[in-house]
């Protein structure tokens, strides 16, 4: 067995115990970064920092997705309009990974701003996914998911603000966790929509997830929302599912657009999960079919006012008008944010404009808080709430630029946990013609102990192998 | 000619004087070299996240209760999006549709509301206009963004230029006697925008109004809005309807410009700031601000029309300006036999020696004017005297009673002294004795116009008339 083949909680095991060099570690990451031809990275460092090791992250080395600030190195949020900006600071959840022993190796491509379900939104180009590079890895942390499922990377952070997290992990066949809204600090994490969010760990398993996860919770002084997890994150052990109750939305079976290969390999989970001692019933989410709706209202709104500070004046792209502010500001934007960013700009503009505000961001509010109210009836009845992650493999890049609402759909069975600000994880559980599917656990706010250890349990029983992604 | 009522609202701006800025840790400055207070959060760098001061939150309570507003329990911040390079995140994190402190009255006026946001940076425009049109660069100085601000909003309840300035002092006395701000109008921390209407007196329902901006001192703001009601009135005398818009006074020609303003331009597109939780203002919170509450300027008046039987407008002089109050309760101290003399000779005497100065850092200690208005009430130096003594006191200090003895400026004593001198006056001028003698008492002027020249207005005129009735046996 080599390094290579060593999770990262495992490989970190090692370090600690004098049995593997973090140097060696370091070097053979650092190398297949280098030489990586996915297109997941957007800078790869030369020279392995100086943290300390005997951290619990053990110098195992970490990737972290471009829109992390990190002082002094490139931070774009995959943005032209960012060319050149490094910043003064570091993220606080960059700052605690580091504190605990894991170098930054790399920053990973992601669709613009985060705004993307493909990679394909990135000024820098596509990621590729390494089942088959003529498809899209997901999206936004397309790099983040396309790095870790090709052993690029031994584990690695992204964000999380409709399902950035768990359908590129779904499409790239490992596990990627969006913790409770407020369980780690967003201060230095370039915003797309502020009240949605939340990073979040792209890792090989659920233990390398629980542990990288264990190393960035906590509430910061600098963000105000933050919150931190009401104890300290576990290490996920359990076996089996006995006691526990699941819920299976009446919507996954009603949704047109999830492909069968998804389906089956959804259901053989589910009976995977009987078979562990869980206890299966439909449940009912009766505002979820208008999530993905209020969604792209919210989003956009809160979009529009965040990426109102790239105008040219302090820092990054600057396009000079003629003498004058207006056409100063309205050339530096035009050329440097992509269609996508634009398409949402103008919708979140719209939607809070006077007059439209109470009938579309209002509205979109409204349900937002009806969606929390469907989870919270459902904790009565469940401890989680499972669906399909995404109700597609990945797909042809290219195949569904053209066709934003089809992009949308994608986020149909992710988007109603990030309203709801709950806790979600993707683990892979089959192929179908080949490529990765992923299933979706959702639970109650700070759940995360009891959500790891339950998908700690499938993932074993699934025994899902994704070796053939690093070859 | 119609005659027209004008109807005026007032909207200030303080500078709060907090030691960090609203929503990061920077210290607040004045003067000090551009950009040289400013972090990632104030310069709105990609990533960084407001966490609000909570001394900023304690000093708008204080303000709040100060100006017997309700404090919202529960209150929130807003996002105000324009494009501007002084607001380096494309928004002001602002109170909106839920502040801080609602209702309220200072003196005779209503408060509307008082709520709490962020300043932006600072502009300078070089090249030939000193606008943003036309010149050759702008360059930004970000010390000032992000200082904490307290937006005042009056109720439209003033009704004359006269009043908006005396209002305006009241306003920043109370805010300098909390210790929240400096409230320097040429410094910037205390800013007033007047929306000002006309309309027919005894019509009720309001006229268009103007928002008159960027006046930045007292007498600017009566001059500015004196200025809009003439020209409103022109305008409305000459059947032509009023138009809402910005203007901008200026004081050097007393001209009104319309402003094309970003105000006009935009839809501020409100909403909830996602990066700030609510804020909570607990009962403790109140408490303590509660007890922190200084003698306002509108009650000290009061306490000095009820205790010390000063006249409302005496009382509200030394109240409204609240060093001459702490001047004069300090004589006080000293002599608070003849409180409404007392008070006479501060707001009257002293000041029109002084000016807008401080008396507190003048040569005059409490003690001395005390002193000097004890002598005057012993009868040992007359009103004119006692003038001169102040004169001394004013240019070189010391004590009162010492300036009498050495300038010989003691009252000519009563008794035989004066009588002798009164007698001489009578001796030289017998038909004004003879006038006196028929009933035309108005003789008596002279007579006492010698007497004071003899003793270089040493004398008391009162006593002289005294005598002089004496001798000549009028009742
Ligand atoms: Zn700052």
């Amino acid at each position: 067995m080599t390094p290579l083949d060593l999770s990262a909680a495992a490989a970190a095991e090692r370090v600690r115990a004098g049995d593997l060099d973090a140097g060696e570690l370091w070097e053979l990451y650092r190398g297949r970064a280098a030489a990586d031809d996915l297109g997941a990275f957007v800078w790869v460092a030369e020279e392995r920092p100086g943290n300390p090791t005997d951290g619990p992250l053990g110098g195992v080395p970490v990737a972290v997705k471009d829109l992390f600030c990190t002082a002094g190195v490139p931070s774009q949020a995959g943005s032209k309009i960012l060319e050149g900006y490094r910043p003064p600071y570091t993220a606080t959840a960059v700052e605690r990974l580091t504190g605990a022993g894991a170098p930054l190796l790399a920053k990973t491509n992601q669709d613009e701003f985060a705004m993307g379900s493909s990679n394909e939104n990135s000024a820098f180009g596509p990621v590729r996914n390494p089942w088959d590079r003529e498809r899209v890895p997901g999206g936004s942390s397309g790099g983040s998911a396309a790095a870790v499922a090709a052993g690029l990377a031994p584990w690695a952070i992204g964000t999380d603000t409709g399902g950035s997290i768990r359908q590129p992990a779904s499409l790239c066949g490992i596990v990627g966790l969006k913790p409770t809204y407020g369980a780690i600090s967003r201060y230095g994490m370039i915003a797309f929509a502020s009240s949605l969010d939340q990073a979040g760990p792209l890792t090989r398993d659920v233990a390398d997830a629980a542990l990288l996860l264990s190393a960035m919770v906590g509430k910061d002084p600098c963000d105000s929302t933050s919150l931190g997890l009401p104890e300290p994150v576990t290490e996920p052990t359990a076996t089996d599912l006995r006691g526990v109750r699941l819920g299976v939305p009446e919507e996954v079976f009603e949704t047109e657009g999830v492909e069968s290969g998804v389906l089956a390999a959804f259901e053989a989970t589910v009976e995977l999960a009987r078979q562990l001692g869980a206890t299966v019933e439909r449940c009912h989410l009766p505002h979820a079919p208008h999530a993905l709706s209020a969604y792209y209202l919210i989003a956009p709104a809160e979009a529009s006012s965040n990426l109102a500070r790239y105008d040219g004046v302090r820092y990054g792209l600057r396009v000079n008008g003629d003498a004058d502010l207006l056409t100063m500001y309205l050339r530096t934007r035009g050329a440097g944010f992509g269609p996508e960013v634009k398409r949402r700009i103008m919708l979140g503009t719209y939607a809070l404009s006077s007059g439209y505000y109470d009938a579309y961001y209002g509205t979109a509010q409204k349900v937002r808080t009806l969606i929390s109210d469907d989870f919270r009836a459902a904790w009565e009845r469940f401890d989680f709430v499972v669906t399909p992650t995404s109700p597609t493999v990945a797909f042809p890049l290219g195949a569904k630029t053209a066709d934003p609402l089809a992009m949308y759909l994608n986020d149909y069975f992710t988007v109603p946990m990030s309203l709801a600000g709950i806790p979600a994880i993707s683990i892979p559980n089959g192929l179908s013609e080949r490529l990765p599917t992923g299933f979706q656990l959702a639970g109650p706010a700070f759940s995360e102990n009891r959500l790891l250890d339950a998908a700690h349990a499938l993932e074993r029983a699934i025994g899902f192998d994704g070796s053939a992604a690093r070859a | 000619m119609t005659d027209y009522e004008p109807v005026i609202g007032l909207e200030i701006h303080v500078q709060l004087s907090t030691r960090t800025k609203m929503f990061c840790g920077c210290e607040l400055s004045f003067g000090d070299p551009p950009n040289t207070h400013t972090c990632p959060v104030c310069l709105g760098l990609p990533g960084t996240l407001p966490v609000l001061n909570a001394r900023a939150i304690d000093f708008g309570i204080l303000l709040g209760l100060a100006l017997e507003c309700e404090i919202a329990p529960r209150s929130l911040f807003h996002r105000k999006n324009y494009f501007y390079p002084d607001l380096p995140k494309g928004y002001q994190i602002s109170q909106y549709d839920v502040p801080l402190c609602r209702g309220g009255r200072l003196g005779e006026v209503r408060i509307h509301r008082v709520h709490l946001e962020e300043d932006a940076a600072k502009l300078v425009h070089l090249g030939e206009s000193g606008r943003i049109h036309g010149s050759a660069h702008s360059i930004v100085d970000f010390n000032r963004g992000g200082t904490p601000l307290v937006e005042i909003v009056s109720e439209p309840d003033v009704r004359s230029p006269e009043q908006a300035r005396e209002w305006l002092q009241l306003l920043r006395t109370t805010v300098r006697q909390l210790g929240i701000s400096d409230v320097n109008m040429e410094e910037g921390s205390l800013r007033c925008d007047a929306n000002v209407s006309i309309r027919p007196v005894g019509r009720s329902e309001l006229g268009v109004k103007t928002e008159l901006k960027n006046m930045n001192s007292f007498r600017f703001i009566e001059r500015g809005i004196t200025a809009e009601i003439a020209r409103q009135t022109a305008l409305l005398d000459a059947g032509e309807p009023v138009v809402q818009e910005t203007l901008h006074f200026d004081p050097q020609s007393g001209s009104l410009t319309p402003l094309r303003s970003k105000e006009e331009a935009h839809d501020y597109r409100y909403f909830p700031e996602p990066d700030l939780v609510p804020l909570v203002v607990t009962e403790e919170m109140l408490a303590e601000a509660r007890a922190q509450l200084p003698e306002l300027p509108a009650a000290r008046a009061e306490r000095y029309a009820r205790e010390l039987g000063l006249a409302d407008d005496r009382a509200r002089l030394l109240a409204f300006r609240s060093e001459l109050g702490s001047y004069f309760e300090a004589a006080l101290a000293h002599d608070g036999e003849d409180p409404q003399t007392l008070a006479n000779w501060v707001v009257g005497e002293l000041v029109s020696r002084i000016g807008d100065a401080d008396p507190a850092q003048s040569r005059v200690a409490p003690e001395a004017l005390a002193g000097l208005v004890g002598l005057l009430r012993a009868g040992r130096v007359t009103q004119g005297g006692a003038r001169q003594v102040l004169d001394r006191l004013v240019a070189d200090g010391g004590d009162p009673a010492a300036i009498v003895d050495a300038e010989d400026l003691g009252a000519v004593g009563g008794g035989d002294e004066l009588g002798a001198i009164v007698d001489r006056a009578l001796e030289a001028q017998p038909e004004e004795v003879e006038q006196l003698r028929q009933g035309n008492m108005r003789a008596i002027g002279p007579i006492v116009g010698f007497v004071m020249r003899e003793t270089k207005g040493r004398a008391d005129g009162k006593e002289v008339t005294r005598i002089v009735r004496e001798r000549l046996g009028l009742s």
